[in-house]
């Protein structure tokens, strides 16, 4: 080894409102494969961000030497011109171009604009083959497998001269097979003299391929570990990505005595779900869960273990191809196809992505609460616009959405009170079962405290809270009970009694169990 | 980000009169800024208006013109109507000017050269739309083909299908009945007043009714102790709105009186109003056009909604067809040529957005009728077809332009 490739001093990122960086350094040896590991919102991919230039220089505070020279990226390609290549965790190709397109796009054997496509083939094949891949460069990149196009952004890294590859979670949506290819060829690479980077959940993946972590938490980074040492356990890891003071706050809460032989309010049976796309890929697998009245269960899991997967199949249906399983409410098998039904069921869910899936962000607070519900303020299919607005108001004042009136567009309002709209929406449309899932992402700490409340509230009047969370302190703050996902399957259940970050952390961090 | 609308708000309040006591006009301003758009769609209505009510000294206001500028857009503005939901829901219908000169042909077919009694014909026609329309709406909804796809072929479908019926040929004339209703006034009754006497009537009829809804609006709102408009606001309101159809009435009543068209617009306006303001289903269409996703999570039959709509925009295209052909009398293959872009045209000046979830019925009559001034002004003074178009072309992109240059403006 030769000396850092890569120091990467005391870094500062804020954005408006929030400060994702405070902090950070990171010092990555020339050769070596560094991985970066870190709860969700640790703040990996703001780092990496602003190492590649995504956050231009300028924008953060702190130094990046590269090769020993203060860098000052303004955008992507001046990091790309420099050795410096990151490939997402959502792949950027375009599906309906050829592998060898792809893979020069934006750098095409051309002259003056005529692109030579002898060349062009030539040198594709080539870097397909060193990433070992046979397939023709003219095939479509939407004719390949997931796995194979990891490699292909591999190849197009390749064709840049890359010096420092950066790989987010390249892992996430893969297989096992492709995934041990995949962390093969990062050892290939490496021989080759080409340094990674790579940021990863899975501790048996950091041990395979990884040299050195650097642990982040809360935006700094913790502690850099040398994978090889002998101290260097998974469990030394998890607890330097768990180990925060536990300053968050949650409302005073009884746990919840289970009574004696109801029946759950919702109960799962080995419910199987496999990748809309991908169908061979199973995204949920065979998982069972009950819930009780009254109760809080946590479903805890990192990005990509399948939670949301399985909230949204449950609840009508809506991510995926279901490949078997029951439903039961109160004892009863019930069917959840569509939406509508999962509804006059009394199951609601309450999306992480409210943007996209909870709200209308061009329609008033007052519409965007009655929808899920409008026959309650409607008589014979009309909306009666004045008990609308009244249970709006109501709204607005219970949940303490910051508004002046409810005319406000959704769109306007923080996200706080925006998630405050999305809860009262399913609230006001009286579920027995409350399906939240993330429901305190990207909001601030007194709005969170706001929301902890109002869910303790719901279990308070008997209704079966389902909490899906990545982070762990409120998990173990709320919940009554905690499962955890990894890789699609349930790994675990704990009692509040039983359950701390380090053991859910455990759980949710275990690959299959069959490949140990 | 929300409190700065208010200070880089183009209304053009001198600071210091809004301070004096005169809080009328700073209310007025406020009410005006939370719809833009409308409002700034129904004031350039009336420039226009006053623009060529000078420019044709005074002829584009005389009682028979507005007797015809109803008649000649009365059937753009039907389409629009039905077009407005189908933008609302998030999607567009290329084919309903084929479509109107298809029911045309058939109605011709059914009354002309079948003697068919046409109030028969007339259901037939408007159940052969709504089927039209649903099978459009079946491939849209159902099988999720793109509307401007389905809606494209339905263009050169129904286009074809018209001229196989017509044989190319242009057949009339229609039964003196269903003439009377497309091109007819409402009948004369009672003593001679110089003034129609019906049209008088109904006129008072529909302002008491106005008056009437906006006091027990405001009354309902009250006993639900929801806040209202100040006093002063809401009288001014209430002036506005009845001088605006009182002068509306006496123009009509001092010629022929109301013709029979405006009575099934207003019907029409009032019913497609009612059901996007406060039936369940209007809430839906606006859903599903501001955020699919969240509208089928929400549990909204997002399917089932949009087969509606075009069943709806088919079952609208029948009747602009059946008033078409009434008024010129034939069914011409030639018939609804480039209607559909009208009725496009006219959503989007009248406050549609091209990604759905945006609009009022009330914004494409407003914007059918700009592009109806517009041409009825520029026939008067003489402007040819050529620039007209041109002319056109220019209202739609400076209206459009306007409302992504405000929104950004806001910051929303």
């Amino acid at each position: 080894m030769a000396g850092p490739v890569l120091e990467m001093r005391s870094i500062v990122k804020t954005f408006p409102g929030v400060k994702a960086l405070s902090d950070v350094t990171l010092t990555v040896q020339q050769g070596e494969v560094h991985a970066i590991c870190g709860e969700n919102g640790a703040g990996k991919s703001t780092l990496m961000k602003v190492l590649s230039g995504v956050h231009p220089h300028g924008s953060y505070e702190g130094d990046i030497l590269f090769e020993g020279e203060i860098c000052t990226f303004k955008d992507i390609r001046a990091s790309e011109q420099h050795g410096i290549v990151i490939i997402h965790q959502e792949l950027a190709l375009v599906p309906y171009l050829s592998l060898a397109e792809n893979i020069f796009l934006g750098n095409e054997h051309a002259t003056r604009g005529i692109i030579s496509w002898s060349e062009t083939l030539k040198h594709a094949t080539e870097l397909l083959r060193r990433v070992g891949l046979s397939d023709h460069p003219d095939t479509r990149v939407a004719d390949i497998g997931v796995g194979k196009q990891q490699l292909v952004e591999i190849a197009k890294a390749l064709s840049k001269k890359v010096k420092l590859l950066i790989l987010d979670e390249p892992t996430a949506a893969l297989n096992d097979e492709d995934s041990g290819k995949l962390l093969d060829l990062i050892l290939e690479l490496k021989k080759q003299g080409i340094t990674s980077i790579i940021i990863s959940h899975k501790l048996n993946e950091i041990r395979k391929v990884a040299d050195s972590v650097t642990i982040l938490r809360d935006g700094r980074s913790i502690e850099t570990l040398d994978v090889k040492a002998k101290e260097t356990t998974e469990d030394r890891i998890i607890s330097g990505m768990v180990g925060r003071d536990l300053e968050h706050r949650f409302p005073e809460r009884t746990p919840h005595e289970p009574e004696v032989g109801a029946a759950p309010a919702l109960e799962i049976r080995n419910w199987t779900v496999h990748h809309p796309i991908d169908q061979q890929r199973k995204v949920v697998d065979d998982v069972s869960l009950q819930v009780r009245r009254g109760e809080i269960v946590g479903i805890a899991g990192l990005m990509g273990a399948g939670r949301t997967e399985l909230a949204m199949s449950v609840f009508g249906r809506t991510y995926g191809r279901y490949h078997g399983g029951k439903v039961f409410k109160d004892g009863k098998e019930i069917r959840t196809k569509h939406v509508p039904e999962a509804v006059k069921h009394g199951i609601a869910y309450v999306t992480e992505d409210r943007k996209h899936y909870g709200l209308n962000l061009i329609d008033t607070i007052g519409r965007n609460i009655s929808l899920s519900a409008l026959g309650k303020v409607s008589k014979r299919g009309v909306v009666d616009e004045h008990e609308e607005r009244q249970v709006a108001e109501d709204f607005r004042k219970s949940m303490n959405i910051k508004a002046p009136t409810v005319f406000e567009q959704v769109g306007r309002l923080s996200g706080g009170n925006q998630q405050k709209v999305v809860l009262s929406k399913w609230i006001f449309a009286g579920p027995d079962v409350l399906i939240l899932d993330e429901p305190t992402r990207g909001i601030d700490v007194g709005a969170k405290f706001e929301i902890y409340t109002v869910i303790d509230q719901l279990a308070a009047q008997g209704k079966a809270v389902v909490f899906i969370s990545s982070e762990l302190p409120e998990l173990l703050g709320m919940c009554d009970r905690i499962y955890t996902m990894a890789a699609g399957r349930l790994t675990g259940e704990f009692s509040r009694a039983e359950a701390t970050q380090e053991v859910l952390m455990r759980q949710m961090t275990k690959d299959k169990e069959v490949t140990r | 980000m929300s409190t700065d609308v208010t200070d880089k708000s183009p209304a053009p309040a001198p600071p210091g009169k809004a301070a004096d006591g005169g809080g009328l006009l700073q209310l007025m301003l406020d009410g005006m800024r939370r719809n833009m758009r409308q409002y700034g769609m129904l004031i350039a209505l009336g420039l226009i208006v006053a623009l060529f009510a000078v420019w044709t000294d005074g002829d584009l206001l005389l009682p028979r013109n507005v007797s015809n500028l109803v008649l000649q857009n009365s059937y753009i503005l039907i389409l629009a109507m039905g077009m407005m939901l189908v933008i609302i829901a998030g999607h567009i219908d290329l084919s309903v000017g084929s479509l109107t000169a298809f029911v045309g042909s058939i109605a011709a077919v059914l009354m002309v050269k079948n003697d068919l009694p046409w109030p028969l014909a007339v259901v037939l026609c408007l159940l052969l739309g709504a089927a039209a329309g649903a099978m459009q709406g079946f491939f849209i909804a159902y099988l999720g083909i793109p509307s401007f796809i389905v809606t494209l072929a339905g263009m050169l479908l129904f286009r074809g299908l018209t001229e196989i019926f017509l044989e190319g040929q242009t057949l009339g004339p229609f039964p003196k009945g269903l003439q009377k209703v497309a091109n007819g006034f409402l009948p004369e009754v009672g003593p001679n007043t110089n003034y129609h006497n019906l049209t008088l009537l109904l006129g008072f009829a529909l302002i008491a009714f106005v008056i009437y809804q906006e006091m027990r609006d405001r009354k309902r709102s009250q006993e639900f102790s929801l806040e209202v408009p100040p006093v002063k606001l809401f009288v001014l309101k209430i002036v506005a709105l009845v001088s605006a159809l009182l002068t509306v009435t006496l123009l009509l009543a001092s010629y022929k009186g109301a013709p029979v068209v405006l009575l099934i617009l207003g019907v029409l306006v009032v019913g497609f109003g009612y059901v996007m303001r406060n039936a369940i289903v209007g809430r839906h269409i606006y859903a599903i056009g501001g955020n699919l996703p969240a509208a089928k999570l929400s549990g909204v039959k997002d399917k089932k909604v949009t087969f509606l709509v075009f069943l709806n925009m088919g079952m609208m295209a029948a009747l602009a067809g059946l008033v078409f052909a009434a008024r010129f009398n034939a069914a011409s293959p030639k018939a609804g040529l480039n209607f559909e872009l009208e009725a496009i045209a006219a959503s989007f000046i009248g406050g549609a957005s091209m990604s759905g979830g945006v609009g009022t019925v009330l914004g494409a009559i407003i914007g059918g009728l700009v592009l109806g001034v517009l041409n009825n002004g520029m026939n008067l003074v003489g402007v040819g077809t050529d620039w007209q178009q041109v002319i056109k072309g220019m209202v739609l992109l400076a209206a459009v332009g306007f409302d992504v240059w405000n929104k950004r403006k806001v910051g929303s």
